[in-house]
């Protein structure tokens, strides 16, 4: 019932910012400011999804979700699908609600107080937020790397098959077998191979962020979350983080939040843009940063704001 | 500014370190065995003895009438030489049961000569505090086989370790045997009260228990008695010998050879002799028994009881504290409730420790150790077991009290791990409690060591409650002996902080206890140090795993 009457107001709104349903198509004279106006005056409209997505397999679909941190809304009504084996870049301006969008699939904020969510999200076809989920269950299946490097205050050996002790697995051999390949998948297992019983501490900063994918991918997960996993590093040991990423596409998927439009360019499929808790265009990377569809999109990514 | 905040740490620090040389300095001097002196007093007595303390004063003009009229003008010279002043001399003249004290003022104008004579000894006695004497004669069943001091000492020196020896073997036998078939005693007796108490006096089983009693204690009576004429035998063997000694004043007096603890010729020591003597006596001290009351012997048992007291209250406290403070930090709703109870633990460390002392007393002992006593020891009754104070209570009260200083540093361990940790950790799919278990505590491990060092060196030091729970001046027997069960928690036991205050001021002659204090508290003071010292080399040890921790 509710569901059906949100579908009929937003028939209702006007589509500005579709060019089939009026305005030239050429991207000059598209219409501007529309969709801003249309969120500073809290109106709902559709995000402008490019077609080519379609034909995508998704491993995270996100239907018209939702959340509120208490009474503010952080979150408007976001619909996107995260396609299978792809990078997919999460880009806007500080307190869009990238990362509580990123938290969100695997239930980070169930941490904080005063949190409600609308919505759904479902990975590979099972509702993460259907009640009786068990959140344990699915953040195994989830991996997530952090904006700082956290790595926990033990060996690397330990660190990497963290996921697998939580879990009870007891066998030497498995934990190694596991353990190399981990670091062999995050590019690490060249430096870390003859101190892998030293502390983790120890690590460079760099190396720490690259043992925080191996621990994520330790666990095999169907989803890797990245919250701006190169913010606290240098250029250098971004650039390796970058490398990684480009290696890691295929056999993972890739959903990750950045501040840097060239990472974004350079490592990602498909972009997302938000603005201010909505979903303003997604699509194939190469789309979104030479021909948007949408010119407040093509302003914040030749940085005339944000 | 610079000057004031300086100088108040200036003056907290020459506290701190005035009261630390005064310790040292009283407490490790205590064991040299000092240069025996003889003066010949103007008023014609003499004095033999050691030199304790030395101070200068202003000698009254009515001192002088009550010297001799021929001493008077000799005296007044000398006084008047030192500008009106003399130096007085507090000599340890024992040999109490002569003069009638332990020791005695006298001011240098008193004295007419002063001599070291050769053959001075310093007898430590097993009772009566110590002798000191010249040796006159050596004595074997009545018959002095010598008169030269030299060799009269020669035959001391061969003939003392036999006697010790044998007392040795007596006290063995007294300890273990005896106590031993006390205890067999005991059991059957109170085996016969618990079928009575079971069954009714006139039940079959407590007639049967009571022949057993019966049968049991004839049988124990006579090894009790075998025991005894043992011990007899070797008390008669020592009898045999004795030590004639010469007082300063020339008064002869026989000191039975199984009396003495140690035989020293003062003045005859080399410099090594002397320190073998000062090593030999703190050995004794941290390792025998009291004897006369606590002023001589050593302090073993307080020793024990007060690292077994300690121990058993930090295996007591930690876990609470931790899992209290792990309630308050990580499960808690924060609110006004939680906020309520921070405060209120905070306040708890400001409670006066004499009011936990009445609590463990009223609680404790008089309400779960009597109702254990009910349930478990009714046969014991009405003498209490657990109903009195005892190392697990004062344990536990020592727990009550130290419980704040645990959970406030483990409450601030926890929060000071990064949130960061905790979110990779749930992200792994870890729950709370693996995160807490695998990230969080051991992070959190060196705050907690702190609270475990911080407690250790409150409740080790802490005097005022064991006086009601458990602690006591004398106790027969330790906490942990090899008896079975091995472990006493109902028993009283001794205490180093105790023993300083019983001794300063409980004792009968706390001039003599003063030594005695002193070293007690250097003691207890190196104990705290050393408990301290291996819990931060632990947390050290710790730390250095956390290094290079960036965030």
């Amino acid at each position: 019932m509710i569901r059906a009457q949100r579908e009929v107001t937003k028939k209702s709104v006007v589509k500005p910012m579709s060019p089939e349903s009026g305005g030239p198509k050429s991207a000059v004279e598209r219409p501007t400011r529309k969709v801003f106006d249309a969120v500073k005056e809290k109106r709902v409209f559709d995000a402008e999804i490019h077609p080519s997505l379609s034909t995508e397999e998704m491993v995270l679909e996100i239907d018209d979700f939702s959340l509120f941190y208490g009474a503010s809304q952080a979150l408007w009504e976001i619909s996107m699908g995260i396609p299978k084996g792809k990078v997919t870049a999460l880009i806007g301006p500080s307190g869009c609600g990238k990362s509580t969008l990123l938290r969100s699939v695997n239930r980070m904020n169930d941490l904080i107080d005063h949190v409600r969510i609308g919505g759904t999200m479902r990975l590979n076809g099972d509702s993460i937020y259907a009640p009786g989920v068990d959140v344990i269950e699915l953040r195994k299946r989830i991996g997530m790397v952090f904006q700082k490097p956290n790595p926990f205050p033990m060996s690397i050996f330990e660190n990497v098959i963290y996921s697998l002790r939580i879990d009870g697995e007891r066998k030497k051999s498995v934990l190694e077998e596991v353990c190399e390949a981990s670091l062999r998948g995050a590019g690490l297992w060249e430096e870390a191979k003859d101190r892998l019983h030293d502390s983790a501490l120890r690590l460079s900063g760099g190396q720490q962020q690259r043992l925080c994918i191996a621990r994520a991918i330790a666990a095999e997960p169907e989803v890797l979350l990245l919250d701006e996993p190169c913010s606290a590093l240098d250029p250098i040991a971004t650039g390796r983080i970058e490398d990684l990423i480009e290696e890691l596409k295929g056999s993972y998927s890739i959903l990750m939040v950045t501040h840097n439009m060239q990472q974004a360019s350079r490592t990602s499929d498909y972009t997302a843009f938000m603005y201010l808790g909505r979903l303003v265009e997604y699509g194939p990377t190469e789309d979104v940063f030479v021909q948007p569809k949408l010119a407040e999109t093509e302003d914040y990514v030749t940085g005339r704001f944000g | 500014m610079v000057w004031l905040t300086g100088g108040a740490l200036a003056i907290c620090v020459l506290m701190i370190v005035g009261m630390l040389a005064l310790i040292v300095a009283q407490g490790s001097g205590t064991f040299w065995p000092q240069h025996i002196v003889r003066w010949q007093t103007r008023a014609g007595a003499t004095l033999m003895g050691e030199i304790a303390d030395v101070e200068r004063h202003r000698p009254e003009p009515e001192a002088f009438e009550r010297l001799p009229e021929a001493a008077r003008a000799a005296a007044r010279a000398f006084v008047e030489r030192e500008g009106g002043e003399s130096e007085r001399r507090l000599l340890r003249v024992e040999n109490f049961e002569l003069t009638g004290k332990h020791y005695t003022w006298v001011s240098d104008y008193e004295i007419a000569s002063e001599s070291e004579p050769e053959w001075a000894l310093a007898l430590e006695r097993r009772a009566g505090g110590r002798f000191y004497g010249t040796p006159k004669a050596y004595v074997r069943d009545g018959e002095r086989l010598t008169t030269e001091p030299a060799a009269t000492w020669a035959l001391v020196e061969q003939e003392l370790p036999g006697v010790q020896d044998r007392i040795a073997t007596a006290d063995a036998i007294r300890r273990d045997d005896i106590g031993r078939v006390n205890h067999e005693i005991e059991d059957s007796r109170l085996a016969v009260r618990r079928a009575e108490l079971a069954d009714g006096v006139d039940a079959p089983s407590a007639r049967v228990a009571r022949e057993l009693f019966a049968a049991r204690e004839s049988e124990l009576s006579k090894e009790f008695a075998r025991l005894r004429g043992e011990i007899d035998a070797l008390e008669r063997q020592n009898a045999r010998y004795a030590l004639i000694v010469e007082t300063g004043d020339g008064v002869e007096q026989s000191i039975p050879l199984d009396q003495i603890v140690r035989a020293i010729p003062a003045n005859r020591l080399g410099p090594l002799e002397r320190l073998g003597v000062y090593g030999s006596r703190w050995a004794e001290f941290v390792s025998a028994e009291p004897r006369e009351s606590s002023t001589e012997g050593g302090v073993l048992p307080a020793i024990f009881g007060t690292v077994a007291m300690t121990l058993v209250m930090s295996i007591l406290v930690v876990p609470f504290g931790v899992l209290a403070a792990l309630y308050l930090r990580e499960y808690a709703k924060p609110g006004p409730l939680v906020s309520f109870v921070r405060i209120a633990v905070n306040n708890l460390a400001g409670v006066p420790s004499i009011v936990f002392g009445v609590f463990g007393l009223g609680f404790f002992c008089y309400l779960v150790g009597a109702s254990i006593d009910q349930v478990f020891y009714a046969e014991r009754l009405p003498s209490p077991t657990f109903g009195t104070g005892g190392v697990l209570w004062a344990s536990l009260t020592l727990a009550l009290l130290t419980l704040p200083v645990v959970i406030v540093p483990t409450e601030e361990a926890l929060a000071a791990v990064p949130s960061s940790m905790r979110e990779g950790s749930y992200a792994c799919g870890a729950t709370k409690w693996q995160t807490i278990r695998r990230i969080v505590l051991p992070r959190a491990m060196p705050g907690i060591l702190t609270g475990m060092i911080l407690a250790i060196a409150r409740g080790a030091g802490e005097v005022a409650p064991l006086v009601l729970v458990g602690a006591a001046p004398l106790a027969p027997e330790l906490p942990i002996d090899g008896e079975a069960p091995f472990v006493h928690p109902s028993r009283s036991f001794m205490h180093l902080g105790y023993q300083i205050y019983h001794l300063g001021f409980q004792s009968r002659n706390s001039e003599a206890a003063k030594p005695m204090v002193y070293t007690t508290t250097l003691l207890l003071i190196g104990l705290v140090v050393l408990l301290n010292v291996v819990a931060i080399a632990v947390r050290a040890k710790l730390r250095r795993r956390f290094q290079g921790a960036q965030v």
